[in-house]
């Protein structure tokens, strides 16, 4: 009755999430008084073994070259064969791009009760009740699972990634049939060098009243300085200034960093629902009357153009940056 | 070309968030309820653009609910599509609403199988994928870009960080999102057209449901917003890392 993790990789590299789902199933199988197992699939260049240090013993690896690019429906077929043989009660994945893709395919292979967005242990005193992200941030639920195998998909930046400790983990070659691939990816683009906005733990967000996209420079700048990654409110992707990936809202990205800086942006309830999961959020907007004051742990009422510049010196003074 | 759009209704997006019965049920007093906005602005709005570039393609719309839910499939007709069928049952979970659509699905062997990435209400993001598996068809989930080359669908997804281009061939099922399709607003001579269109009732079939929801809990309220003078940024900076602790 084991608590199986999912370690998803892109290019090879154990994703932010994939070490969440880790530290949450080894804390999960815990409190159940079982182990946490692990499954990862395709070609890794991090080492699988080292893994071991968050808590995990036995690590199932499929080498096959076919898993080294997501196909839900056979990564899915896979980690059900794994979770058979392992005789997995649980499986955890990361809420991320992948485990959005794979985990309700899963959930019906298995015939496996699945919660998604879930953003704490469950509770299982009394059946096993998951509490998740509802109404797009704006409330939770507690959802029971009835089946007897369960999935739960772990919202990005709900749970901390927590060392227990461990030596290298076991590392088990899997035999798994794996299906070919009908979905063919033909191209990998990703922003090097930048913070993806959806694992960043300090998000620095711009809306209209920065004016226009040629004043994101400084945006760009604390952003940089504080290894955060750039966001923006609907009317600023709307109008192209800024990437439709950037958008935080209701209908973009709903994000939940440790930090999130909000420059000109007053607080719609549908930016607000992308963004109030999370920690510590910032507001400087030159309105008192914004909304997204009331939704703020801090706040300065001033012009962004002559805030932020005062917030980047202060930072670099922090950071010892010249 | 036969495109299936899968549509639900959700609250509208500045809703007020409240439950009854003992935080056991959403307080839908005053509540005004739209199309999905996943479902209409991208899953829908794309099945119109293909079919403006190819007329023969038929559009199909399907929802689960009961009566209440016509007029949002109306005003999903009112945008397009050329009939609409609703699946007079409850929605107890996603898999119990995707086993329904699947149910319609394989009745009429779609080519294409288009869901928004998630409704705003339950966040899920479950239904397109328990229906491709359900139907045994690839799934391409969170997509910003389709095109259409013959039987091959060329999609962008979004990845963590970045994006992914992939081919598939038909039958699949999609997940949309922003990028997609423009929004649009229904115009006069559609909403006229949508009164007409054929909207068919169908009973639901036999299907588990895997989850339940036992109570809500809203956030706990924020303390309140500590104000700090424009003149004085190095203030900013001393709490976010002494109390705060977030840089």
């Amino acid at each position: 009755m084991s608590v199986l993790a999912f370690i998803d990789q892109s290019e090879g590299q154990v994703k932010k999430g994939a070490y969440e789902a880790l530290s949450y199933a080894v804390k999960l199988a815990s409190q159940l008084g079982t182990t946490a197992e692990a499954v990862v699939l395709g070609k890794l260049t991090d080492d699988i073994a080292a893994l071991g240090k968050y808590g995990v013993k036995k690590i199932y690896h499929v080498a096959d070259e076919q898993l080294n690019h997501l196909d839900a429906q056979v990564f899915a077929d896979v980690i059900a064969q794994v979770a058979r043989a392992a005789g997995a009660k649980i499986i955890v994945l990361s809420n991320n791009s992948d485990g959005k893709a794979i985990a309700p395919g899963l959930s019906v292979k298995l015939k496996a009760g699945l919660v998604s967005g879930a953003v704490a242990l469950p509770d299982t005193g009394n059946g096993f009740t998951v509490k998740k992200s509802v109404f797009s941030g704006k409330a939770f639920a507690h959802v029971a699972i009835k089946t007897d195998i369960k999935i739960i998909a772990l919202n990005p930046n709900s749970f901390s990634i927590t060392e227990a400790g461990g030596g290298n983990a076991e590392v088990s070659a899997f035999a798994a049939a794996v299906n070919t691939p009908k979905v063919k990816v033909t191209a990998v683009n990703k922003v090097k060098g930048d913070v993806p906005l959806g694992e960043a733990e300090v998000v620095v967000s711009g809306g209209r009243g920065l004016k226009g996209p040629e004043n994101w420079g400084m945006i760009e700048e604390l952003a940089k300085l504080l290894g955060a990654a750039t966001a923006c409110s609907r009317p600023v992707a709307d109008t192209h200034w800024r990437p439709h990936h950037e958008h935080v809202g209701q209908t973009g990205l709903a994000i939940a960093p440790n930090l999130y800086i909000a420059i000109g942006i007053s607080g719609a309830i549908q930016h607000l629902a992308g963004v109030n999961r999370s920690k510590t959020i910032v507001v400087i907007n030159k309105d008192p009357e914004a909304p997204f004051f009331k939704a703020a742990d801090y706040g300065i009422v001033g012009d962004a153009f002559e805030v932020v510049p005062g917030i980047i010196e202060e930072v670099k003074k922090l950071k010892g940056v010249a | 070309m036969k495109i299936l759009v899968c549509i639900s209704k959700s609250p509208d997006t500045t809703a007020k968030i409240a439950f009854t019965d003992n935080n056991t049920k959403f307080a839908t007093d005053g509540v005004q309820w739209i199309i999905n906005p996943y479902d209409e602005w991208y899953a829908l709005v794309k099945a119109i653009e293909i079919k403006e570039k190819d007329p023969s393609a038929v559009i199909h719309l399907v929802t689960v609910g009961g009566a209440d839910v016509e007029p949002v499939i109306r005003k999903a007709l009112a945008l397009g599509g050329d009939e609409a069928i609703r699946i007079n049952a409850d929605t107890p979970d996603s898999y119990y609403v995707a086993c329904q659509i699947a149910e319609t699905a394989k009745q009429g062997s779609y080519d294409l199988v288009l869901a928004g990435k998630e409704t705003i209400d339950h966040n899920s993001a479950s239904i397109g994928g328990m229906l491709a598996e359900l139907l045994e068809l690839p799934y391409v989930s969170l997509a910003t870009k389709l095109e259409l080359n013959g039987n091959t669908v060329l999609i962008t997804r979004e990845i963590e960080g970045g994006e992914e281009s992939c081919e598939v061939n038909t039958p699949v099922v999609v997940s949309c999102q922003k990028g997609m399709a423009e929004a649009r607003i229904p115009n006069m001579r559609g909403i006229m057209a949508a009164r007409t269109k054929p909207l068919k009732v169908v009973e639901p079939v036999a299907a588990d449901s895997f989850t339940g929801i036992v109570s809500f809990e809203l956030p706990p309220a924020k303390a309140g917003v500590k104000l700090i003078p424009a003149d004085n940024p190095a203030e900013l900076v001393r709490v976010l890392h002494e109390e705060a602790k977030v840089i």
